[in-house]
């Protein structure tokens, strides 16, 4: 049997590695994707004391330590029995938006996009960010970096730090927002608004209007039919920040609507003695192995699959673009709602949307009379003993779970995680990847590079933000072994 | 061949915050690009360890070295670094000190397992699996590196020349450190902390002190603290006493206490024992009470501090002389 190894594909929140074994005709076996790296946060944390949660977790991933604030900052709210007021909620979202809209930027420009814009043939050298700004301009370029420099000065505003915020408290938030800061955050949201709009352009000339790439997006390369699952309002629309966790099966009925303090009835998690990272999956339907299909647990939670679950968008241009992608790849169903997507390249067209809608509702938020409201914080007067909180990180649900003592000394921790949601689904889209790649022990030398970065991309696993920042080559080395072992021949990314 | 200086960055058991606080020196990473060649970065580049191994001892100018010591690679490439570096700097929280991660030390790798794999409220986990360093399936045999008992910071591991603190370090920080080295201005002596100042956050807090002394500790969620004035006067545990100055007091101004990520300030090794000591000279105990009277005053006050270790060791403990827990 021979083997390829990929290590390590990149930092996902460790270094990602992937071994793939062929069989002896040359066909792929099988592939696994392993996270050799724990930090063991549900363990360490118990004995600390609640409330320092949200910048306690914030430290399990830098690059969206937005989404664990909040999730952990929800979790007090419960445990502490106390309703935020209205002000403290928009506070939130507003936010949460902001961080939305710089995190989506950054992966499309800097990350997934290149793989479009600049072309999934090119030489890699030139996928990154400045191949971007070769095809569309240096302008674009230096809005990329404006819109993360504003973007960040928000939330750093809004939340005590630009990377590591401190203001989410039980019951609210630990400042108010000034008029002075308020017309400052409108400006920005407006500026925000025009970027993403400019951006689905990109999308629409470079991709939808390139015949081959847009090939590439609605074929079946890339196409797993799992359960979706995300975050609804109370008219099923798309929520980054609260609601109830919906999930659809394959054709889009829905399986499950629950409160996230229900998850426990719902998800459970697998373990592999060969990944630190566990395989979370439908309880309802039972973990089968790395497999799609309506009798395999596997479920995924990434930007399409929110967009999948939602009936509609909640901010009107969202909702044109929304409309628009279902037109083109998802269809209709025999009811009015449209049937999901499971291409999982329409990930990037997915997230350009919810660009869109983070763009618009940070404006809505930003000219909300209430927002300046001095009544931000309500102060407990239990403690409760267990709180589940939940918001949609940009990579998946993210549920923190805390039980304390008496004293609000935390007694048990447990947390599902954005990207670890989509551990069986990269797996599985890796090894689909893999299949096309290589047949009869022959292996599509550059193919091999790019498509399986494709394929784990478009997931954007956490902290893959970092990866195409600068040079933008992905660290990629691929082994070929044959049955003992001996290293047949590698081929790598040139420099 | 390239004349420029070789700058490498490495991450080992971290969050990748210290990498989105690099870029976010926004359009001076131009400057940075400009000035060296990034030579090795595992999520910049496609730079192997196989070619650090091949680089002669000491050709990397400076290698920023993130994250601490949790797993076999982790110190491997700690290792590797220190030889092929002329400057090797801890930066960040974790590297320098252990950071939050490193509270992992107040308990055990059976208990880290048993935790997250087999005693979890959504693991479903009949058979026990944990994961281990070699497994053999089907098709051949899988390894993952082997996670250590304990977390160590870069120093417990190797020379350290300068250090660069922060949770993150702030972006302005980084910044002037790198334009100081582009611009070649004479280093302080090895040993040093760079990118932060040499007094405390108290240092740099608008807030107003008074003299007065507390009686007791708030917790953050129990009260809306005054905007103005001191927190820790207003009996909230804030670090900022013991700890270094950089970040420009930040979440003091957001009305929450420093929790210390900074670490100890300029001469103290022990950021916890520091706090301590300087909680007794605002505590007031009931000095010229009845012992029975005091006793009762030290007591409520530790009562309203349930957790020592994670207060005053939240981003330091590894490096602390606690340490952790015996093993």
């Amino acid at each position: 049997m021979k083997r390829i190894a990929i290590d390590p594909i990149t930092r996902l929140e460790g270094h990602g590695k992937i071994e793939i074994f062929l069989n002896d005709g040359g066909e792929v076996e099988n592939v696994y994707f392993q996270v050799p790296e724990l930090r063991g946060f549900e363990a360490f944390c118990l004995g600390r004391l609640a409330e320092e949660m949200p910048i306690i977790t914030n430290r399990i991933c830098g690059v969206c330590p937005e989404a664990h604030h909040l999730a952990s900052t929800k979790a007090l709210d419960r445990l502490f029995d106390v309703d935020p007021p209205p002000a403290a909620k928009k506070i939130r979202e507003l936010f949460y938006s902001t961080f939305y809209v710089t995190d989506h930027t950054t992966h499309f420009y800097a990350l997934g996009g290149p793989d479009f814009v600049v072309g999934p043939d090119a030489p890699p050298a030139e996928r990154n960010l400045l191949g971007v700004i070769k095809k569309v301009g240096v302008e674009v370029g230096k809005q990329v970096i404006a819109c993360r420099s504003r973007n960040h000065h928000v939330i750093q505003m809004l939340g005590g730090r630009s990377i590591h915020p401190t203001a989410g408290q039980p019951g609210g938030w630990s400042k108010h927002v000034t008029e002075t800061e308020r017309a400052e955050i409108e400006q920005i949201a407006h500026q925000n608004l025009d970027f993403a709009l400019f951006s689905l352009k990109v999308f629409d000339n470079i991709v939808l209007q390139n015949s081959r790439y847009r090939e590439m997006v609605t074929g079946d390369t890339y196409m797993h039919k799992t359960y979706s699952m995300g975050t609804v309002d109370a008219q099923n629309r798309v929520n980054f920040y609260d609601g109830m966790i919906r999930v659809v099966d394959q054709e889009g009925n829905e399986v499950v609507k629950y409160p996230p303090e229900d998850y426990l009835q719902h998800i459970a998690e697998h373990v592999e003695p060969w990944t630190y990272m566990k395989f979370p999956y439908l309880k309802r339907i039972g973990w089968k192995g790395f497999v799609d299909g309506p009798e395999s647990g596997v479920y995924a939670a990434t930007p399409l699959t929110r967009l999948n679950v939602s009936d509609s968008m909640p901010t009107p241009r969202a909702q044109q673009e929304f409309e628009r992608m279902y037109e083109v790849i998802g269809g209709r169903s025999t009811g009015s709602r449209h049937k999901p997507i499971h291409h999982r390249l329409a990930t990037h067209w997915a997230r350009l949307i919810e660009l869109l809608y983070a763009a618009e509702r940070m404006l809505e938020l930003a000219k909300d009379p209430e927002i300046t409201s001095p009544d931000v914080r309500r102060v407990p007067e239990r403690i409760k003993g267990i709180g589940i909180g939940s918001v949609e990180a940009p990579r998946g649900t993210l549920t923190h779970h805390y039980e304390t003592d008496e004293r609000g000394v935390l007694t048990r921790v447990n947390m599902i995680v954005g990207t670890t949601n989509n551990h069986a689904p990269i797996s599985m889209s890796i090894k689909k990847a893999a299949q096309e790649l290589i047949t009869k022990g022959k292996v599509v030398e550059e193919g091999i590079l790019n498509r399986i970065e494709m394929a784990f991309r478009l997931y954007d696993p956490c902290l893959s933000c970092a990866t195409h920042a600068l040079p933008g080559q992905m660290p990629l080395l691929v082994t070929l072994r044959d049955a003992s072992g001996n290293i047949v021949r590698t081929f790598r990314r040139s420099d | 061949m390239s004349e420029k200086p070789k700058l490498a960055m490495y991450w080992a058991s971290s969050c990748g915050g210290c990498e989105i606080s690099l870029v976010n020196i926004h359009e001076k990473i131009l400057d940075v690009a400009a000035a060296f060649d990034f030579v090795f970065c595992p999520c910049l580049l496609d730079t192997k360890k196989k070619d650090v191994e091949a680089m002669p001892d000491k050709s990397l100018a400076v290698t920023l070295f993130n994250g601490a010591i949790r797993t076999d690679e982790n110190e491997e490439m700690a290792k590797l670094l220190r030889r092929k570096s002329r400057l090797l700097v801890a930066f960040g929280s974790c590297a320098s000190g252990g950071c939050i991660p490193g509270l992992s030390n107040l308990s055990s790798r059976a208990d880290h397992l048993r935790a997250i794999y087999t005693d979890n409220l959504s693991t479903v986990n009949p058979e026990g699996v944990v994961p281990q360093t070699d497994t053999k399936v089907p098709e051949g045999n899988l390894h993952i590196p082997a996670f250590h008992e304990r977390v160590r910071t870069l120093a417990q591991v190797t020379d350290v020349d300068y250090y660069i603190p922060g949770c993150p370090p702030e972006s302005h920080q980084i910044w002037h450190v790198v334009e100081a080295i582009i611009k070649g201005a004479t280093l302080p002596p090895p040993g040093s902390a760079l990118g932060c100042t040499q007094s405390t956050v108290c240092d740099e807090c608008q807030r107003t002190r008074g003299e007065k002394t507390i009686s007791g500790f708030v917790r953050t969620y129990e009260s809306i603290p005054d905007g103005q004035k001191c927190l820790l006067e207003q009996g909230v545990l804030c670090m900022g006493i013991a700890t270094r100055g950089g970040c420009g007091s930040l979440c003091p101004q957001v009305n929450m206490p420093c929790a210390g990520c900074y670490g100890p300030p300029e001469g103290v090794t022990d950021q916890g024992a520091r706090m301590v000591a300087a909680l007794g000279s605002i505590l007031d105990v009931g000095i010229g009470m009845s012992e029975n009277e005091i006793n009762q005053r030290v007591d409520a006050l530790l009562e309203g501090m349930p957790d020592p270790a994670g207060t005053f060791y939240k981003f330091g403990l590894p490096g602390s002389l606690l340490g952790g827990k015996a093993s």
